[in-house]
């Protein structure tokens, strides 16, 4: 059944618009003046100012390679972060722990990691769809470089922003 | 040689009313779009342009609230690519920027921006230091003085929707076909209204020439505001209804001429992409943007003219004071030029656009017949007063 | 559906409360899926026995309620009423009976496959982010579909050994590994090589391979594709790329003259695996292991990437058009009696075609043309003896001899005595044709089709690169006269082109008159009516299934 909203009745004030154009031009007024003598202050005047310290702690930033206390590296290069990605900025290429590795039981390690920071779109898939705990955003937002291939971050660089991150579930030591 | 004089001393005026004047102020009223917008908006606007002193190794720029920014858009504006469309008739692609650009300042020409200005105490020395012996009397401060001021001034902005139709036409594409044919039916419409709305001012000052009409509100007060003449009897007060609703219908319609929000129908983004001129770029572009501009000051200029006292202002005398008034005059009209920029401005980011049927229904069936009414209402007044 | 055999009676089974009829002897699982029904399983294969261990295959069964003289009670549908067991049973191991009713989905076979599930993961150490078969398991799909959210097993998880080499081609993780026996069925009943089995006992049974074999059939691959879960994964394809990554092209195998039907996985211009299509007319559901890994030398280092012309000693590369102005030139440029063709019998029907029709155009002697044959040992199951993909198809062609092979060593003869003053040679490598590099030297026009760059083609004028079978589309017949399709699931590298496309440009630049062929469509079309063996075919006429030619 319709729902009908019968139009509302205006008065004559209403309907000739102008009290209500006055009313607005008010509004706008005082927004003006506020603004014009600094009562108003909601822009950071960025390079020079920078809220770093109030990030809070879900921030999506650059995304990185972490490792555990023991440094471990916790990606097992199981690509789900490359078959998430929405603008494909993630490459691996898988490889085979060695038999005598302290972590031979995980078996398997990115043998490269790279994430074209031109192509990340810093929406978190990846930290969440990962099972190892092993890719994190963190608080890096001004990324930068001076070329494409600059910008394509590898494994090393990745770990190096990334750094360690304990407390993680540790599904692959020996307690389990 | 009087006639030479008289030549020179009109070009001076001309080109100092110009590029002095006109050119700066449009420029100046883009960045005070941008400022004002970001202000009732709460953010910042343009703040960074400055003097790049660091460039010539100084350890800070100096920002001066970006009051250089027009400086930065006119050298972004140039240097861009000049792209012409294969799919446009060249001509009139060609043409339209200029026919946007100079009308609103060609109406300038009979706007008086200030009494007179006596500049013998310059120009007479330097006459006899080159050997002539002259001295220019008082200078009026209006570019061509003509007795038919009022009807120049229409004539000539209803040339301006050439530039808008021809370009949206020329482009030969959708969305500007589309702002071409809107900003047409539009000026046209809102034509009607403002001329009408005009009669009663002439009705009661009794000339189209605008000196006069600037000199009659000396006398008699402001026509919008007559609250600072000699004598204040009922008449006066009984006439002020009539003239009152002649400054709002032409305010209103001066909105629509100048395509300035709530009636910027013709590059309604939302729809239209950019409008009539979604095909241009560079220095074309930025000529419709200086042509919106300075009809705008055109617009404000005729609205002081006509119902704001022009250059008047209480407690200033006029040029025949000395040439220190007769500069006060100019800046007066300017100032209050300024103002009404301002109200542009500010009305712009208060009111949200009109629909195309609300927009006609506006012109066509209030403003148009309030006008007419209004000329009755004037003229019934002046008749039993009389 | 294959016509109903008037021998075998149907019988009238009811399955989710429609009757339907099917032939006797067909089993339960088995009907079900034919009437649409999926019903979950694990051991059960339909070209293996049946042991019934994996239990997740449950149905719940009945058989007519019957009066006291044994006659059927119906129902008001005059259909017999069921009367329903009070367990579920397997349906893997159970034929189906006249009148025989079976729920595939009523709530208590769905209880009793969350329970199964639950059994199944209790010691499953559940490490898919490294497991192959991550995303192709069957394992993770009924988890999703039918197991419970979390886990209720509190105890320490069974250790069982993990990363075994089981052969030189499987690797086993027993942790994962859920005792369904189908490897060891197949190596018993498929490949005949009954290596598999399982030692301990409840949740310590593991599977392991004999203590003095190893796994190492060449049909030891099927193995890892049977395994419903990632406990044998192959060590060729181990964590080289996730399956779902990767693109599936249907085309053959091109191992020998068998042409088991193959899928080939690549992702973005590589491939990484290649696995058996089913196909009842070739290779069921198998392949041998030397085929499977058969396009390893796609990636070679030796690949041709671009062709080569030696231009007055001076080996340059060159385009295309140059390399096939320089090939024809040099080709015309011998008597047409001292000219001879090697082609290759691991070429295409298309590819054979156009080279048949550049024989007659440049006037090769019909002596002067063959084939190299290559042969082994067939092993009974799929391998064939002729280790060519398409024998049949040059000796459709008329590339080769009656007796393929047999024109070689003349053709040998005449290089080496000068008699032959040209030479061009299609994807063969002329040393296995027994012409010596010494011979090759000698001669006046040496040109070559090729993929690898091996010694003898440094003494060749023109050397065009071509495409490895993962890389071209055309058809083969296999030996027993079955047409099939090979389809292009990667690029070739580098400038390397379709045989077929440089087949059909060298013979437009031998013999202008040749009408043009555009597409592989074309080519075939020609052959189509020049070939009786092809008539009324055409290329996308054979079918993802290939089809029998009429000609033996």
């Amino acid at each position: 059944m319709p729902h009908i909203i019968p139009r509302p009745k205006l008065t004559f004030a209403e309907k000739m618009y102008l009290p209500a154009i006055l009313g607005g031009l008010v509004i706008t007024l005082r927004h003006f003046l506020r603004s014009l003598f600094g009562q108003t202050r909601i822009t950071l005047q960025y390079p020079e100012q920078k809220w770093d310290e109030n990030l809070p702690a879900h921030y999506r930033g650059a995304p990185t390679l972490v490792k555990d206390e023991w440094d471990r590296e916790r990606c097992v290069a199981c690509q789900l972060c490359e078959f998430i990605c929405p603008p494909r900025a993630i490459t691996i290429t898988p490889g085979e722990l060695p038999a005598d590795s302290r972590w031979a039981k995980v078996e398997k390690y990115p043998e490269q990691f790279e994430i074209d920071m031109t192509r990340c779109i810093y929406c978190g898939m990846c930290e969440e769809v990962c099972p190892e705990q092993a890719i994190f955003l963190r608080k890096d937002y001004a990324i930068t470089g001076l070329s494409r291939a600059e910008m394509v971050y590898d494994k090393k660089k990745l770990y190096e922003i990334g750094g360690v991150m304990d407390g993680l579930v540790n599904k692959w030591n020996d307690l389990k | 040689m009087d006639i030479w004089i008289y030549a020179i001393v009109s070009l001076v005026k001309t080109l100092t009313i110009i590029f002095v004047v006109v050119l700066p102020m449009v420029s100046y009223t883009v960045y005070a779009e941008r400022r004002v917008s970001a202000f009732i908006q709460d953010r910042v606007g343009p703040n960074r342009v400055g003097i790049p002193l660091t460039l010539f190794g100084f350890k800070e720029d100096v920002k001066f609230h970006g009051l250089f920014q027009p400086f930065a858009d006119a050298l972004k504006l140039l240097l861009k690519e000049d792209f012409t469309p294969a799919h446009v008739n060249k001509f009139y692609y060609w043409l339209a920027p200029a026919l946007a650009m100079i009308p609103s300042l060609l109406v300038l020409a009979v706007i008086p921006f200030g009494s007179t200005l006596d500049l013998d105490f310059l120009v007479t020395p330097v006459a006899k230091m080159l050997g002539f012996d002259f001295g220019l009397g008082p200078i009026p401060m209006v570019i061509a003085d003509v007795d038919i001021g009022v009807l120049f001034i229409f004539a000539i902005t209803s040339l301006g929707v050439y530039g808008i139709t021809l370009a949206g036409w020329s482009s030969n594409s959708k969305y500007p076909f589309l702002g071409g044919i809107r900003s047409c039916s539009q000026m046209i419409s809102y034509e009607l209204a403002m001329g009408l709305s005009v009669v009663p001012v002439f009705l009661v000052v009794g000339t189209l020439n605008l000196s006069q009409i600037v000199e009659f509100q000396c006398a008699n007060g402001w026509l919008v505001l007559p609250v600072w003449f000699h004598g204040l009897d009922w008449k006066q007060v009984a006439l002020w209804v009539p003239l009152l609703i002649s400054f709002v219908v032409f305010l209103i319609a001066s909105f629509a001429e100048t395509n300035r929000l709530p009636f910027d129908l013709p590059e309604a983004e939302t729809e239209l992409v950019g409008g009539y001129h979604t095909e241009y770029s560079s220095m074309k572009f930025a000529l419709f943007f200086l042509g919106e501009y300075s009809a705008m000051i055109a617009a404000s200029s005729v609205i002081v003219t006509l119902f704001l006292g022009g250059w008047h202002f209480p407690g200033i005398p006029d040029g025949s004071a000395g040439w220190f008034w007769g500069l006060a005059n100019v800046v007066t009209f300017f100032a209050k030029v300024a103002c009404v920029l301002f109200f542009f401005i500010w009305i712009r980011w208060t009111l949200p656009r009109f629909r195309y049927d609300q927009l006609m229904k506006i012109g066509w069936i209030y403003l148009f017949e309030i006008a007419l009414v209004n000329i009755l209402l004037t003229a019934g007044l002046l008749v039993a007063f009389s | 559906m294959s016509q109903p055999n008037p021998e075998i009676p149907m019988l009238n089974v009811q399955i989710d409360g429609t009757w339907h009829q099917f032939p006797k002897g067909t089993r339960v699982i088995e009907a079900c899926r034919q009437a649409g029904k999926f019903i979950p399983h694990y051991c059960y294969h339909p070209r293996l026995s049946s042991p019934g261990n994996c239990r997740m295959c449950m149905v719940e069964m009945g058989m007519p309620r019957m009066t006291p003289d044994r006659k059927p009670v119906l129902g008001q549908d005059g259909r017999p009423e069921i009367a329903w067991m009070p367990r579920a049973q397997i349906s893997c191991a159970q034929d189906v009976a006249e009148g025989m009713g079976v729920r595939t989905d009523s709530p208590m076979v769905r209880e009793c496959r969350t329970g199964v599930m639950e059994f199944l993961l209790i010691n499953h150490p559940l490490d898919c982010p490294i497991c192959d078969q991550a995303g192709e398991c069957r394992l993770q799909e009924f988890s999703v579909e039918f197991g419970r959210g979390g886990s209720r097993f509190l105890d320490e998880k069974v250790k069982k050994p993990k990363n075994v080499t089981l052969g030189p081609r499987v690797k086993l993780d027993d942790e994962r590994c859920i005792l369904c026996s189908r490897c060891i069925r197949f190596m018993k009943e498929v490949a005949k090589d009954d290596v598999l089995g399982f030692v301990d006992r409840g949740s310590f049974s593991t599977l392991t391979c004999h203590p003095d074999r190893m796994l190492d059939s060449n049909y030891s691959l099927n193995t890892v594709d049977l395994c419903p879960v990632g406990a044998l994964t192959s060590s060729d394809f181990r964590f080289k790329m996730r399956v779902w990554f990767l693109k599936e092209t249907r085309s053959i195998c091109t191992g020998c003259a068998t042409g088991c039907n193959t899928v080939i996985g690549s992702r973005e211009h590589k491939l990484y695996r290649q696995t058996p299509r089913e196909n009842d007319a070739v290779n069921q559901s198998w392949m041998c292991d030397a085929g499977r890994l058969d396009f390893q030398g796609i990636d070679s280092l030796a690949r041709l990437a671009a062709p080569r012309m030696t231009v007055d000693g001076d080996r340059t590369t060159a385009d295309w058009t140059e390399a096939i102005a320089a090939a024809s030139e040099k080709l015309r440029g011998v008597a047409a009696g001292q000219l001879a063709l090697i082609a290759s019998a691991r070429m295409t029907n298309e590819e054979l075609f156009l080279a048949s029709k550049l024989v007659r155009s440049l006037g090769v002697a019909s002596e002067h043309v063959d084939v190299l044959p290559r042969t082994g040992e067939a092993d009974g199951i799929l391998l064939s003896a002729d280790r060519n993909p398409n024998t049949r198809g040059a000796l459709l062609a008329g590339i080769a001899s009656s007796v393929p092979g047999s024109n070689l060593p003349a053709i040998a003869e005449g290089i080496r005595s000068g008699r032959i003053k040209g030479l061009l040679v299609l994807r063969e490598n002329p040393a296995d044709c027994g012409i010596p590099e010494t011979d090759l030297a000698k001669l006046e026009a040496f040109v070559a089709v090729e993929m690898l760059d091996f010694s003898p083609l440094k003494h060749a004028h023109v050397v065009l690169p071509s495409a490895a079978f993962a890389e071209k589309r055309g058809s083969m017949v296999n030996g027993k006269g079955r047409l099939q399709r090979l389809n292009r699931a990667v690029n070739p590298p580098g400038l390397a082109r379709d045989d077929w496309e440089i087949l059909r440009d060298l013979l437009a630049a031998v013999d202008p008159a040749t009408p043009a062929f555009p597409q592989i469509e074309d080519v075939f079309h020609d052959m189509a009516a020049t070939i009786p063996a092809f008539a009324g075919l055409s290329l996308g006429k054979i079918g993802d299934a290939g089809l029998a030619l009429n000609q033996p």
